[in-house]
């Protein structure tokens, strides 16, 4: 069942919303990989800088829902200084639990999973170039079938 | 006038607006402008063309493609008498996008050289811009718009929350512009809307052909929005082309109808080639068919066309003077209600002679996505998003905009219940003052 619109909009994803963390951009980052989701126009960028096979420090900008800010968001939280082998496992429900919208309906759920996209581009264009496009394909794929 | 008992009336004609959506709410359908829904009247047109006459038309001789010719063209006689043209003016195509981009193929590459001008507006549809810039493209023509009078004092910095910002201007054409193209440009078209799907603002139109009369500039009206909710009478506006949809007037998907002056017909090659559209063919060359004829090669939307015949009939019979009327009342009922929520922004003008029941606005900083997410909680179907119409979008310093448009079928009372979802959206985003 579709969750009602009082449990999606608590007030964790309005003060996401906003206010988020780690908004903006960064001065040289590594990586700027950027989507939207055609549907509604919602568009998320990310910068990501490594350090030690470690994500450093990352920013997002970007316009849309409350989902989807919130989410990009949260996500920068939760991979902020992890490891490349930690973020790499990272999947569709863990961005649904962090947001406590596990049972989003069909309509929005790309609002919630645009940002976890744009990171996993991220993550494959930086390995990509670092272990080459074959070894760094599966995060693509992974990213390409969130939806 | 219609009263309330003739709406009621009206209603039960639509099976589907008795249907319960979200856990048993009773549907209330606000997305009009994207395509209405059908009357039984329409369904039944359709349901009796597959049952008793299915057929092909025009090129047999027995009962069945006698019957089946005969309603087809029988609804393209509907459809001339609708805006006051000659049937030999309708071409029946896809949609009115289908319909724009026929004018651009077949007319605007024989008519289109390098260094013309096309004029469009700001508040255009996707499919009265996109058209015109290949065509431009590929003649190294040139592309000018028409601006809305808005003025956007809000920065377009991303974060900043409660885009749109306060403004003058309720979106109406400066008109300005189309003379300042007209007197530095070689102008050959002007292609405008006559009702914006997103302002709701009646455009001039009339005046518009007046002040490209005698200047060899042809004007194509974008009646997709107006068709519906007004009477329409082409020969009065006197534009060279006017194209709409048969979806958004009570009718089905996949007809769409473009009217184009005789003596331009005449004069134009086809569009498409292929069945129908021939009177002769031999191996290396063909012969044209007759007006309409000519522009519709191969089998057309036979079923779907009857079906539109059929919605026209039942828009004459309530009268397309009363739609408008009785929408006029909406109108003003759903502005007066609209002023009264705070923090909504309407963009659009305020004044009903001037407007359709088109209302695209944004409540405070709550995302139109957001705010459709909770109104079809309410069982209200709203859209939210850009709406096709990108470039206004912009004009107007906003990503996106939630709409609300009504038909000949809704009531006040279902703009009470808008409203009071609008006002639970408020306290759901705890949106504050
Ligand atoms: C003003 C206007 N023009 C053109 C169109 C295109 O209509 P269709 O999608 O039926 O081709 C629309 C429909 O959204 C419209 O509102």
């Amino acid at each position: 069942m579709d969750m009602s619109s009082a449990d999606i909009y608590r007030e964790i994803i309005l003060d996401y919303y906003r206010n988020p963390r780690n908004y903006g951009r960064l001065e040289a980052p590594d990586v700027v990989v950027r989507d939207t989701n055609p549907l509604c126009g919602d568009e998320v960028e990310m910068h990501i800088k490594f350090e030690d096979g470690r994500i450093k420090d990352i920013r997002f900008n970007g316009k849309g829902c409350a989902i989807s800010q919130a989410s990009a968001s949260m996500l920068t939280e939760m991979v902020m200084g992890k490891s490349l082998e930690e973020v790499k496992g990272l999947g569709r429900q863990d961005i649904l639990e962090a947001l406590g919208l596990p049972n989003l309906g069909p309509a929005r759920i790309k609002c919630a999973l645009l940002s976890l996209k744009v990171f996993k581009l991220g993550i494959y264009s930086y390995l990509a170039e670092k272990i080459g496009e074959d070894e760094a394909s599966s995060i693509k794929d992974e990213a390409t079938k969130l939806f | 006038m219609l009263s309330m008992l003739d709406i009621e009336r009206i209603r039960a004609d639509f099976p589907i607006l008795g249907r319960k959506v979200r856990n048993g709410k009773r549907l209330i359908y606000f997305d009009n402008a994207a395509t209405t829904q059908k009357p039984k009247q329409v369904i039944d047109a359709i349901y009796n063309y597959y049952m008793n006459y299915n057929a092909n038309i025009h090129r047999a001789v027995h009962q069945l493609s006698e019957e089946a010719t005969e309603a087809y063209e029988g609804s393209r006689a509907k459809v001339a008498r609708f805006i006051n043209a000659k049937s030999d003016e309708i071409i029946f195509v896809r949609n009115a996008t289908e319909a724009i981009n026929l004018v651009a193929y077949a007319w605007g590459r024989a008519n289109i050289r390098a260094g013309d001008t096309i004029v469009v507006s700001e508040m255009e549809h996707h499919s009265n811009i996109v058209p015109w810039q290949i065509l431009a493209r590929e003649k190294g023509a040139r592309l000018h718009y028409i601006r809305i009078d808005h003025d956007t004092n809000t920065s377009r910095d991303d974060h900043e929350k409660g885009e749109g910002g306060d403004s003058g201007g309720d979106g109406s054409l400066i008109l300005d512009d189309l003379y300042h193209a007209i007197s530095h440009g070689n102008v050959k078209l002007l292609a405008i809307s006559h009702m914006s799907n997103v302002l709701g603002n009646i455009n001039p139109v009339k005046e518009m052909v007046e002040i490209c009369r005698d200047k060899g500039i042809r004007v194509l009206v974008d009646g997709a929005q107006s068709a519906p909710h007004m009477p329409v009478d082409v020969k009065d506006i006197d534009c060279d082309f006017f194209a709409f949809s048969a979806h958004k007037m009570l009718g089905p998907t996949g007809v769409g109808i473009l009217y184009t002056k005789r003596e331009i017909l005449d004069a134009m090659d086809p569009f498409l080639g292929g069945g129908d559209m021939i009177r002769e063919v031999h191996k290396y060359d063909a012969v044209w068919n007759d007006l309409p004829w000519k522009f519709e090669a191969g089998t057309p939307n036979i079923a779907d066309v009857i079906g539109f015949g059929a919605a026209v009939d039942y828009l004459n019979t309530i009268g397309m003077e009363n739609v408008r009327l009785y929408e006029d009342e909406l109108t003003r009922y759903m502005l007066s209600r609209l002023t009264e929520v705070k923090g909504l922004r309407l963009y659009g003008s305020m004044d009903a002679d001037r407007r359709g029941a088109v209302f695209s606005f944004n409540l405070a900083d709550i995302h139109p996505h957001d705010l459709a997410t909770i109104l079809d909680e309410d069982g209200i179907a709203i859209r939210s998003g850009h709406h096709c119409a990108q470039p206004l979008m912009e004009r107007l310093g906003v990503a996106a905009t939630s709409r609300a448009s009504l038909y000949i079928y809704n009531t006040k009372e279902e703009i009470d219940r808008f409203i009071d979802s609008l006002e639970r959206a408020r306290l759901i985003f705890k949106v504050g003052g």
